[in-house]
This record gives structure tokens, C-alpha cells and sequence, in this order.
């Protein structure tokens, strides 16, 4: 019999998992660990609305959290878990106590990569609500120069929403093309152009050698590999995010670059992980171990691997967890949305690069219909995301996705 | 169960024309439309999916 479940990390995932737990009808005792105070919010408003101050606080809080009592947990927030022994499914906190589970979700996330050297007053990271007021407060002082390190997701929203603020922004990136990891050359280059027609001093395979401080430690200046200077007050690294396994190390788990799991998102008996911090053999990409950041990841993970773990006791079968990914990004007034994954051999079936409006769709090496980009074509991108569940070809995608 | 949308928020992205297309659809001009305002109850457990997965929060569920 679970009488116990215990979710650590209380964001998307992990509070999704909970409500999942519940609606299966776990009626035992729950308790939600999370390290930061706040109760559960909405993270992707923090580099746009709530950054430029549209969404105020109030309003990030995420719908099933409303009201807290409501799910019938325990809540143990501004506590972080510091070790997992897998076999005894016993976990430490940080304020030392310790908790003893029949079934344990990790949903512990990830966290901003540094940059060594990075650390002093005036450079901002951008994944917490203490992130994001802290860099809001910034933007309102009106820094004479924003510096964006990194133009991934979190960087080129960043420089967008400055840009908003009529401020000056640069943004660095090592890559040829903005969000190189996930986009094709094209479409990454149509992005650099979005940055530069809003007047971002926009700077591709370029790398930062240094930062500087004035006399009160605080930035002054980054200079460029190339050996450029900026002047600047204010910086925003964005590089990428690292899982939040930390605290696993000697729990017994595998752990490389998350915590690998087998199909179902189960990690050892009884211990399932969901999220940033999960990472398991997607079958609906051949197999390969893949690690997702994505929102809507965190809400269909956190809710199978509820299902995942109460399967555990009734027996039911549980088919592998094969979603197809899909994440959305505003900057400006565009609203990008990529759902499948992204390969060399894209297509524009709708619209066109140049407008700046358009849908293209990726097959893989056997002309298989493996994914669809979305540029303010967002029911396209809808409909390109069914298509891909539903196994369509690529010329059934061309089809039924063209102008 | 009422569904209501708060069209300040709603920025079409269609995620819930994905989940259930029976109750929201996008068109070719870019707008939202409900469908069916007061859905049958086999297609509750969907809009509520839908109203979770709206990447805005703008889909509101009333008894």
C-alpha cells in the first residue's frame, strides 16, 4: 500500500504530479518539497510579461495551485532536498529532517548555466521569481546598455522585452544563428533578423572573453573575444541550463545529464522523475535518451508519471511515454511555435520566410514527417503537432499544412 | 461545466484546438472561437486538459 508520496520540486512538474496522484485517486499522505518560497508559478511569464511589468505577480501563480489547501498536501516550501537514499526511498532536507516514502517523484528541474568569472553585481540569471524581480528591478533603473549573453530561449526573449522598454540592447551568441540548438539555419537566421529590425545589436560567433568591474565592483564593461569593448551595466546571461541532480549524487539512481530512466519515466522502484530534471528513451524518436525543457514537457510528464506510479500498486499497464514535443516563444510581436523536432531537410509549406509569416515542415533522413516551425502560423503549428500524433506522411503534412 | 475564455490573455496559440477540437477552434483569421460553451460531459476531461495546457491561463472552467 503508497501511503506516503513524497514530490520533490514544486513547479510545473511536480505540482502537476500531484494533482495527478489525486485525480487517480491516491488518498494517502502527499507532501510537496520545493526550494524556493513561493508557491508554484508560471515560469515562461517571467522573460516577457512580468519582466516589462504587464503580469504582475499576482497573476503568475500557477491554476492548480489557486488554492493551496485545496490538493490536500503538505507543503514543504524554502526546502530543498539534499540526498536520496533510492533503496530505502528516504530523502534529507536541507533543514535536516528526513522523509520516508513509498513512492517519490523528482521533479527538481534545472538551473542556469554560469559563467565563471560572471559573479558580480550587475549580471542576472533568469529562472526563479527572485530572478526575475531582481532583473526587472534593473530594467526599471535604466541601465545604459543591456548586454544579453547567449541568445537561446531565455536570452532572445530578454533582449526582446528590453527592446520593448526602449533600451539598448546587445546579445552575444557563440552560434552562427540565434537558438542554433533548435532551429534550422534559416529560420535561426530569421530570428537574427527580428532582432535587428528592433534595433538589437545583434553579434553571432561571438564570443565574451571578459568582464569588468568599476570601482564599486559592479560591471562596468564585457569585452569580446574579438577583443571589443562594450560598456555596459547591465548583463543578463543566458547560456543554458544544467539538470538539478546535484542532491542525487549517492542516492543509487543513474544520473548523466539527468536522471535516466527507463520508458515509463521509472528510475528505481517506486521513484519516477518528470521534467527539466528527467531523462528517458523517447520511443517516437528511435529510442534516444532525451532530456526536455519545455512547459508543456513538465505538465504531460508531471501527469503520466502520477499515473506511471499508481500503476506501480495497481498493476494496470502503462504504455511508454512518447510525447511529441512542442514549446512556443514570443518575442516581439512573433510567436514562434515548434512542435516535433527540427532537422536540416525544412520545407516552407505555408507563408514565407522573407514575411516573416510562415509554417515549414522537417522530415528525417527517410522523408519521414518528424517535425513543423510555426512563425505567427500558430493553428498551423496546431494542426502540424496532430498530424505528428497521428503519424501522418510528409505529403499528407504538405497537404493539409500549405496555404 | 461553462467555459470561459478571458480574450485579454488568449493569444491563439491553439494549443486547445489541439486537445479538443470539438470545443475550440482557431480560424484563418487568428481569433479563438468556442464552440460549444457548455460541453457534454464526455468532453470535460479534455477542456480541462485544454484549460491546463493553455499556454496564456486563459481558459477558465466554471460548474
Amino acid at each position: 500500500m503508497f501511503e506516503h508520496i513524497v514530490v520533490v520540486g514544486a513547479s510545473l512538474a511536480g505540482l502537476q504530479a500531484a494533482q495527478g496522484l489525486r485525480r487517480g485517486g491516491f488518498e494517502g499522505l502527499l507532501t510537496i518539497v520545493g526550494d524556493e518560497p513561493d508557491y508554484p508559478y508560471d515560469r515562461p511569464p517571467l522573460s516577457k510579461g512580468f519582466l516589462d511589468g504587464k503580469v504582475p505577480e499576482e497573476k503568475l501563480r500557477l491554476r492548480g495551485a489557486a488554492d493551496p489547501e485545496a490538493l490536500g498536501v503538505e507543503w514543504k516550501l524554502g526546502v530543498a532536498g539534499v540526498a536520496l537514499d533510492a533503496a530505502t526511498r528516504t530523502i534529507t532536507l536541507s533543514d535536516g529532517s528526513e522523509l520516508r516514502a513509498d513512492g517519490i517523484v523528482i521533479a527538481t528541474g534545472s538551473a542556469p548555466r554560469r559563467l565563471p568569472g560572471f559573479d558580480l553585481p550587475g549580471v542576472f540569471e533568469l529562472r526563479t521569481l527572485a530572478d526575475a524581480r531582481a532583473l526587472r528591478g534593473a530594467l526599471e533603473a535604466g541601465p545604459k546598455r543591456v548586454v544579453v549573453i547567449g541568445a537561446g530561449f531565455i536570452g532572445a526573449e530578454v533582449a526582446s522585452t528590453a527592446r520593448g522598454l526602449g533600451l539598448d540592447v546587445s546579445l552575444i551568441e557563440a552560434a552562427e544563428t540565434p537558438l542554433a540548438r533548435v532551429l534550422d539555419h534559416a529560420a535561426g537566421e530569421a530570428i537574427a533578423d527580428l532582432h535587428r529590425g528592433h534595433g538589437v545589436d545583434v553579434r553571432l560567433g561571438a564570443t565574451v572573453a571578459s568582464i569588468q568591474a568599476d570601482d564599486r565592483g559592479a560591471v562596468c564593461s564585457v569585452t569580446m573575444g574579438d577583443g571589443d569593448v562594450l560598456e555596459t551595466d547591465l548583463v543578463v546571461v543566458g547560456i543554458g541550463c544544467i539538470p538539478n541532480t546535484g542532491w542525487l549524487e549517492g542516492s543509487g539512481l543513474t544520473i548523466d545529464n539527468g536522471v535516466v530512466c527507463d520508458e515509463t519515466c521509472l528510475a528505481a522502484p517506486g521513484i519516477v522523475a518528470a521534467g527539466d530534471v528527467a531523462r528517458w528513451p523517447n520511443g517516437r524518436f528511435g529510442g534516444n535518451l532525451t532530456r526536455v525543457e519545455q512547459w508543456d514537457n513538465a505538465i504531460e510528464q508531471g501527469t503520466y508519471v502520477a499515473r506511471r506510479l499508481l500503476a506501480l500498486e495497481s498493476g494496470d499497464e502503462v504504455e511508454p511515454y512518447e510525447p511529441t514535443p512542442w514549446f512556443w516563444s514570443d518575442q516581439y510581436d512573433r510567436k514562434l511555435q515548434l512542435a516535433g523536432i527540427p532537422t536540416n531537410n525544412a520545407e516552407v509549406v505555408n507563408g514565407s520566410i522573407a514575411d516573416q509569416v510562415f509554417l515549414q515542415i522537417y522530415s528525417d533522413d527517410d522523408a519521414n514527417f518528424v517535425g513543423a516551425l510555426g512563425w505567427n502560423r500558430p493553428r498551423q503549428a496546431i494542426q502540424a503537432r496532430m498530424l505528428l500524433n497521428n503519424g501522418a506522411s510528409l505529403d499528407e503534412a504538405r497537404a493539409t499544412l500549405a496555404d | 461545466m461553462k467555459v470561459v475564455v478571458d480574450f485579454d490573455l488568449c493569444e491563439s496559440n491553439a494549443v486547445c484546438m489541439g486537445i479538443v477540437p470539438e470545443v475550440f477552434e482557431v480560424r484563418d483569421d487568428d481569433f479563438l472561437y468556442i464552440l460549444q460553451e457548455e460541453p457534454p460531459a464526455e468532453l470535460h476531461q479534455k477542456v480541462r486538459e485544454a484549460a491546463e495546457r493553455c499556454p496564456k491561463q486563459a481558459i477558465t472552467l466554471e460548474d
